[in-house]
């Protein structure tokens, strides 16, 4: 629900910016609660509760451009804070591209309900919190001997958002989540793998702990006897959970500032094949109750539904305000909402008998990647397999390449996109990839 | 748990600054009508003293409109329901930061952070909640819900507050609150034509600088309180070089615990150079070849190795959960004699010092393994309980918002008996590393990795190729065994490490002379 003192707490800034030297304001007052708590051995290991509040706000002065951000709500305090803010940021040198965006392309104030607040939040009961993170480690007692320990836990998350642009632009949003995850650690001889598992709801009573610390053990004990393989060019599946971290790297040089700043190996690729026909991406703000759906970005802009990546064509950047003006191009937005990736035929079973041989990602370590050639390399973890058959867990290997290239590898993807996250990425396979091993 | 260098970008939300008027000045006058001083409206409210690095104890407890006697009533309460020991963490945080980007200083933004958090601890459990409003009311009431971590009713005795002095590690000429935007301006604007001298391949500059002070007032159960004041400095620049269809990036920073007397012309000039050294090297490089070989690492940087490698999994509450590969390993030798690392907070300036903890104890000099053998886990107050042993200073948190954790602080080996030459000239066929943007590790596994961004191939005990952007993995305990030589050229990294573990980041550091482990898997092409 609006807290309307808030609202016009961020109406005030920016009257008052405006009448302080400004000549546009973007402000946002947020406030948000949180409350968290971890189990082990059926106790309570930590719980703690936490309730926030700040604004944030963008001057444009005289040509002139600064952001800043403060705890410390009152207004005599403010008043003194947005005085010297607008102040200093006279000392900084003109930038023609800093102005708010058109007002066509902002938000209108349509409302519609994306389903992303429980209204029930506050409601309930701190008892309740505390056995669901109970239930979660309870259901792995006994499983196994070699369990070491497993941690439960349990998390809310409530906050609402308030934005108002001097050139009348208003916006609030609110969503609340939930969450429950379980740690296992296991006792595997020489090593002690862990494994973790989470899920996560917009809803109290959608969420449910059942067997979400037992998979956790279930995948540490799958680790069990992992080891190191020969280098060499395979097969990689990446199982649809861990997709996220490999495809951020494809991501990154689609955003406005790596394009204008030249760090991007996708500069003047729009219309071109930059992956094999298999990949196909929506970017999709208004899906209920979704992880990252929104009416409206940062920057005030409209939030609208948009194809990224079309069979291997790019169509898209991710292009905010002021990258947008810089780079005279159109501003579409800055960052992603939820990414919706057209579906293959088989489940990530039915992709790993399609090996012939190869490695099952289901975990990354370390690495990184270099949006402005394109070159990676990532430390990972999974299973090797041939003809179709997992035969063994593998660790500390590497996978090093170019993201100009390994799109072109993707031979399938999966039928299985994570419904609850916001890359709802599924599991991908990939041909002719640089392991490097023993 | 992983180590990352920030790069300063301009989406960055929390970025911050200072204006022409200096805070002293200020305070000198003490003229609330004087215009444009720094920003500082959390000072201005409480209409008396300022605080500043000299500020006493009780210029802190003023400053947070705090005294004694309510210290001891939210202990009372913190503790009422069976606790066995409270602390009380008060912070104001002012950051600044002004950026370059096409040749302009034309960025810059501030951020003010405020609260106080309190934690309960009973035995292994803790409770914590914070407050950005600090009034009796609201501390007594976080401090009832961090109470609820136990559950009897019992009346603590009360508490006898009085003050620890602490040492100082971080001695500095200039509080960068002193210093307005107009005096930075020009260091980065020079920066930035310092970088487009030196090669004329140079198409894109970016330069943040960041700086940050803050005030913690601290008190415990223990009867303990204490004041500290923080101050960092981080400088960054980064560069993108064309060459005909080519295009390489690199970056170099400087951070810590300094004032502005640490910003030099000749800062500027090696920073320039080791932005612009670096790009020009990446057009020559390409990949080694795929699989495990002798890995060299450089002085300095290279003690990512030891930060991921050990150190996180000698973190005390992986230890005493046994969730960590080094669990059964204490007292046990793990490598060779000459292998000695410590984890240090007393290092004068360096990003990852500390005066005291965030749990009210001495920093110190800890030695992890002496001499090849693991002589401490890295402790906070509950571990260190949990063993029996003194606690090593290592409880700390990224702000109020968090409780402490056992956290590195600068992180690094001893110099050994080798010298760089050697090293180099003894390895037949390997890779030489010197440049890194980041490392994970995987605590129970203990596979840990860290990413290359430059380096060169060793062919025949020779430097040759330039290699870039591949990620290198080892196991912990199984690399620790595999150093097989340590040089005497210790280098400590003074780069924008900061480290993360559950959600919270902090200030760390690291170092080490030139070393030799005897295999690695490296990132890199199949024939």
């Amino acid at each position: 629900m609006k807290d309307n003192k808030k609202m016009e707490l961020a109406h005030w800034a920016s009257k008052y910016a405006k009448e302080n030297g400004a000549n546009e304001v973007s402000v946002s007052v947020y406030d948000s609660k949180q409350s968290d708590v971890e189990i082990r051995e059926q106790k309570i290991d930590k719980i703690q509760e936490s309730i926030e509040s700040g604004l944030s706000i963008k001057l444009y002065v005289n040509g002139r451009y600064s952001t800043h951000s403060t705890n410390r709500l009152n207004k005599p305090e403010l008043e003194r804070f947005i005085k010297e803010a607008i102040l200093a940021t006279n000392y900084l040198a003109e930038d023609k591209y800093r102005s708010l965006p058109d007002r066509e392309l902002c938000y209108n104030g349509e409302e519609r309900d994306l389903k992303l607040s429980d209204s029930t939040y506050d409601a309930v009961d701190p008892r309740d919190k505390i056995d669901v993170a109970m239930k979660v480690e309870a259901e792995t007692m006994g499983m196994d001997d070699r369990i070491i320990t497993v941690s439960g836990s349990y998390g809310d998350g409530s906050s609402r958002g308030y934005m108002v642009m001097s050139n009348g632009v208003e916006g609030f949003n609110e969503s609340t989540s939930f969450y429950v995850s379980a740690s296992a650690s296991i006792n595997g001889g020489d090593s002690r793998p862990s494994a973790g598992h989470y899920m996560a709801t917009r809803f109290w009573d959608k969420l449910n702990p059942e067997g979400v610390g037992k998979y956790a053990v279930e995948r540490a004990l799958q680790k069990i006897g992992a080891k190191k393989i020969k280098s060499g060019k395979m097969d990689m599946l990446i199982e649809n959970r861990s997709v996220g971290r490999v495809f951020s790297s494809l991501l990154q040089p689609l955003y406005g500032y790596n394009l204008q700043q030249k760090r991007s190996f996708m500069e003047g690729k729009i219309g071109q094949k930059v992956a094999s026909d298999a990949l196909t991406i929506i970017d999709n703000p208004f899906i209920e109750s979704g992880r990252n759906s929104r009416l409206f970005d940062r920057d005030g802009l409209a939030a609208k539904e948009m194809t990224v990546i079309e069979k291997g064509i790019l169509k898209t950047y991710y292009i905010g305000n002021y990258y947008g003006k810089k780079l005279d191009m159109q501003p579409t937005t800055g960052s992603p909402s939820n990414l919706i990736f057209e579906k293959g035929s088989k489940d990530l079973n039915g992709l790993t008998r399609e090996m012939k041989e190869g490695i099952l990602v289901t975990g990354f370590n370390g690495g990184n990647s270099n949006p402005a050639t394109g070159d990676f390399s990532v430390g990972v973890e999974g299973f090797y397999v041939k003809n179709g058959e997992v035969i063994h867990p593998i660790a500390g290997m590497n996978i090093t390449g170019n993201h100009k290239e390994i799109w072109n590898q993707l031979a399938a993807v999966g039928n299985d996109p994570l419904t609850d996250r916001s890359w709802q990425t599924p599991s991908m396979l990939f041909e002719g990839i640089d392991f490097s091993g023993l | 748990m992983s180590a990352r260098k920030i790069k300063e970008n301009p989406n960055l939300k929390h970025i911050c600054m200072n204006n022409e008027v200096s805070r002293r000045e200020f305070i000198r006058t003490g003229s609330v009508s004087l215009a444009g001083m720094a920003i500082l409206p959390s000072f201005l409210s409480f209409g008396c003293n300022r605080l500043t690095e000299q500020s006493g104890l009780n210029e802190y407890l003023e400053h947070f409109g705090v005294s004694k006697e309510m210290l001891q009533k939210v202990m009372a309460e913190a503790l009422s329901r069976g606790g066995d020991y409270c602390d009380l963490y008060f912070e104001h945080t002012l950051s600044n930061n002004v950026g370059l980007m096409d040749n302009e200083v034309n960025r810059a933004g501030s951020n003010i952070a405020y609260g106080v958090g309190v934690r309960v601890l009973k035995g292994d459990q803790t409770g914590y909640a914070f407050s950005e409003e600090v009034s009796l009311e609201a501390m007594l009431k976080v401090a009832k819900t961090a109470a609820s971590i136990a559950n009897e009713s019992k009346d603590f005795p009360s508490i006898n507050l009085s003050e620890k002095v602490n040492p100082d590690y971080y001695k500095f000429k200039t509080a960068w609150e002193d210093v307005s935007i107009k005096q930075k301006i020009p260091y980065l604007q020079k920066l930035n034509d310092k970088i487009f001298a030196l090669d004329e391949k140079v198409d894109k500059v970016q330069v943040y600088l960041n700086d940050e002070s803050s005030y913690v007032l601290f008190a415990n159960s223990e009867g303990i309180m204490s004041c500290d004041y923080r101050p960092m400095f981080s400088l960054y620049a980064s560069v993108v070089m064309i060459d005909g269809d080519k295009k390489e990036d690199f970056g170099s920073s400087r951070s810590m615990r300094v004032g502005f007397e640490y910003l030099t012309e000749d800062l500027l000039d090696e920073v320039a150079k080791e932005a612009v050294d670096g790009a020009k090297r990446q057009f020559l490089a390409g990949k080694p070849k795929a699989g495990e070989m002798p890995v060299v690492l450089a002085a300095g940087s290279s003690g990512i190795l030891l930060h991921e490698a050990i150190g996180h999994a000698f973190e005390a509450d992986f230890n005493r959960k046994e969730t960590s590969i080094f669990s059964d390993k204490m007292g046990k030798k793990i490598g060779k004699d000459f292998v000695t690392i410590v984890d240090d907070g007393t290092n004068p300036n360096i990003r990852g010092s500390v005066n005291i903890d965030d749990e009210g104890i001495d920093t110190q000099k800890t030695k992890l393994v002496t001499d090849g053998v693991l002589t401490s886990y890295i402790h906070d107050r509950i571990s260190a309980k949990h063993y029996g042993v003194d606690p090593t200073g290592n409880g700390r948190r990224e702000s109020f918002r968090y409780a402490p954790l056992p956290r590195m602080r600068n992180t690094y080996m001893e110099n050994g008996p080798h010298t760089q030459e050697e090293i180099i000239a003894s390895v037949k066929e390997g890779v030489f590393v010197d440049s890194f943007t980041n490392g994970e590790v995987k605590i129970g596994a203990g596979d840990f990795t860290f990413y290359v961004k430059s380096g060169y191939l060793i062919e025949n005990g020779k430097l040759t190729q330039p290699i870039k952007d591949i990620n290198l993995i080892g196991n912990g305990p199984e690399s620790l065994a595999e150093i097989e030589m340590v040089a005497n050229d210790f280098k400590m990294d003074c780069s924008t490490w900061t480290c993360g573990k559950s959600g919270q980041g902090v200030p760390v550091s690291l170092g080490l002379p030139t070393i030799k482990v005897s295999k690695l898997t490296v990132g890199g092409v199949n024939a």
